[in-house]
């Protein structure tokens, strides 16, 4: 399948990526070939597969409920681009 | 005596341990190599201060007989790692200026041995690339150069810093990650060892997150009793990574016993391709014959969905990505660049943050895991994966190593390649192993006609590194790859 500049602007949007007129023109035949590329799998007999889900034969471990790390919140902000005291500061989002 | 920068890791242990030199001489040696290396392109960030604290402290434990298995030992780290109090940014401009609180496991455990810090490496941005050229510090430069007009080439990638500081003898091994061929790929075109363990072996934590089920950290090194060294050190189960294998570290040095008699190697006929050069073809039969004379038993195997593995590769990663990358937002590390709204600052920040290659795999992600693309892109490919792990577990069951080449060519120069499927099939070889979560090694095993490093591969069953260690020790020594690249940098 190929896709046309409205869903490469649809799944820019989704994934929270600006793109200007002249990436939008570029990734339109960018991924459109990458796609038709994939589309190759299409012709796998997948019937009665399992989709994997763990590429290791492990047993899923468990742990016990508590808390383990925490109590630096000057480390947890440190690196925050525009901080007030132990917050994040974004955009105002309430009206 | 010969030149330090010049020593194995394994001969600057040795060297260290008689008190032939000392770690603060050691180390010097490689930040002198460093600081006349620097048209490489292959640090980020360089730590000299910090790399001669750690050898003064080297000194003081040898002296002391405390040393570490590592104790001294000039290491690189590719800039996927997180190093506690030293930038980390995975080759992106998303993560200006991120300096990490932690330290990643794989990394604590080197400095728990005793080795020493040169620097972050460059990479491709978020690993993603196989020519380092998608790197926003720039493409890294391969030490080695085509024999007929002298070009300047990549070094592979994703971990093409760790590759060319490793081959350039800029520090005596690099650390590096692998999630389609990043640590196997730029080991083949730069001429040394790189291995990819089973997944699970090196714990995750604390590594920039690219493609969870696929990502796995390795060594880069000149030889392969190094990466048995440095692999021992790297490894280990985590608490932090659910992932982690649960399993005690073998002695993978003591592995090289340079024995494979009746060991069984598997020849996959599906890794013969159409228009594959003839001298990579050749290379392939020369490590057959050497295995043979070594008393392996050869066999032919098929792997049938082989020319599968690519394309749900690139569904796969990409869908793990795009979910990884989404906590690039602006708001707690990184870039940040203002909008009239919280939406558009998100938008402006990725957009200017992530470079055109990390755009496309984040959108092909989002795409597949769309409403109504779901089950016809992920849940194939990841049925696929299934396919092409049992292809592995059939051949398995009658060999004990698998040889293939490592890439289907040698080195290109920057700008060679510009389609984005066509550099995803240099990764063709080596993207299998990945999505079986098996280990595989490269081992640098002959030169082009062009005079450029060609590696071999060979596949592993899971959590059985040890078996692929001693079949690439006698394939090391089979080949007797000397050859160095001339130090026209300096």
């Amino acid at each position: 399948m190929s896709v046309d500049q409205a869903t490469v602007r649809h799944i820019a949007r989704l994934a929270r990526i600006k793109v200007s007129d002249d990436e939008a023109q570029k990734l339109e035949a960018e991924l459109s070939a990458i796609l038709a590329w994939v589309e190759q799998l299409d012709g796998v007999d997948t019937d009665g597969v399992e989709p994997m889900t763990s590429v290791v034969e492990v047993e899923m471990k468990m742990r016990q409920d508590e808390v383990t790390d925490g109590g630096v919140p000057d480390d947890v902000v440190g690196n925050a681009p525009k901080r007030d005291n132990h917050f994040f500061l974004v955009p105002k989002v309430v009206e | 005596m010969t030149d330090l920068i010049d020593l194995s890791l394994s001969d600057a242990r040795d060297g260290l341990q008689n008190k032939t030199f000392s770690a603060a001489d050691l180390t010097q040696a490689h930040l002198d190599a460093i600081s006349r290396a620097g048209m490489l392109n292959a640090f980020v960030t360089e730590t000299p201060e910090l790399a001669l604290e750690m050898a003064t402290r080297s000194d003081r434990k040898i002296a002391g007989g405390e040393a570490g298995p590592l104790e001294g030992l000039p290491l690189g780290i590719k800039d996927l790692f997180c190093t506690k109090g030293t930038m980390t940014t995975a080759s992106s401009h998303i993560l200006d200026g991120f300096v990490p609180a932690y330290e990643s496991t794989v990394t604590a455990n080197l400095w728990r041995d005793g080795a020493v810090m040169m620097g972050k490496l460059n990479c491709d941005e978020f690993a993603m690339g196989s020519s380092n050229e998608t790197s926003f510090y720039g493409p890294v430069i391969n030490p080695w150069r085509r024999a007929s007009d002298g070009a300047q080439l990549v070094p592979g990638g994703s971990s093409g810093g760790s590759a060319a500081a490793v081959a350039a003898r800029l520090c005596v091994g690099a650390t590096a990650t692998d999630t389609g061929g990043s640590i196997r790929q730029p080991g083949a075109l730069t001429g040394i060892v790189g291995l990819k363990p089973t997944y699970g072996r090196c714990s995750r934590w604390g590594i920039v997150a690219f493609a969870s089920s696929l990502d796995q950290a390795g060594p880069l090194t000149r030889t392969v009793r190094d990466a048995a060294i440095m692999l021992r050190s790297m490894a280990g189960h985590d608490p932090k990574d659910t992932t982690s294998l649960d399993l005690p570290v073998p002695d993978y040095e003591a592995a090289l016993t340079g024995d494979v008699r009746g060991m069984r190697i598997g020849i996959p006929e599906e890794y013969r391709l159409d228009g594959m050069p003839e001298e990579i073809d050749a290379l392939w039969q020369r490590g057959i014959e050497w295995l043979k004379a070594a008393g392996a038993e050869i066999s032919d195997i098929s792997l049938p969905h082989t020319h599968h593995a690519l394309p749900a590769y690139y569904i796969v990663a990409p869908a793990e990505a795009s979910s990884n990358l989404a906590r690039y937002d602006g708001v707690r590390y990184g870039l940040r660049v203002p909008g009239d709204d919280i939406i558009e600052m998100y938008e402006n920040t990725r957009a200017s943050g992530f470079g055109a290659e990390v755009k496309r795999r984040v959108l092909i992600g989002t795409y597949v895991l769309s409403a109504g693309y779901y089950d016809a892109y992920y849940i194939k490919a990841q049925k696929v994966r299934t396919l092409i792990k049992r292809d592995f577990e059939q051949a398995f069951a009658d060999v004990d190593l698998i040889l293939t080449p490592t890439t289907p060519n040698a080195a290109f120069a920057p700008g060679e390649i510009t389609d984005p499927v066509t550099m995803y099939l240099n990764d063709i070889f080596t993207v299998t192993v990945n999505m079986a979560g098996l280990p595989g090694i490269s081992v640098p095993a002959g030169l082009s006609g062009e005079g450029l490093p060609l590696g071999l591969q060979l596949i592993g069953k899971a959590f059985d590194e040890e078996t692929l260690f001693r079949g690439a020790g006698v394939l090391e020594q089979a080949a007797e790859f000397n050859a160095a690249p001339e130090r026209w940098w300096e």
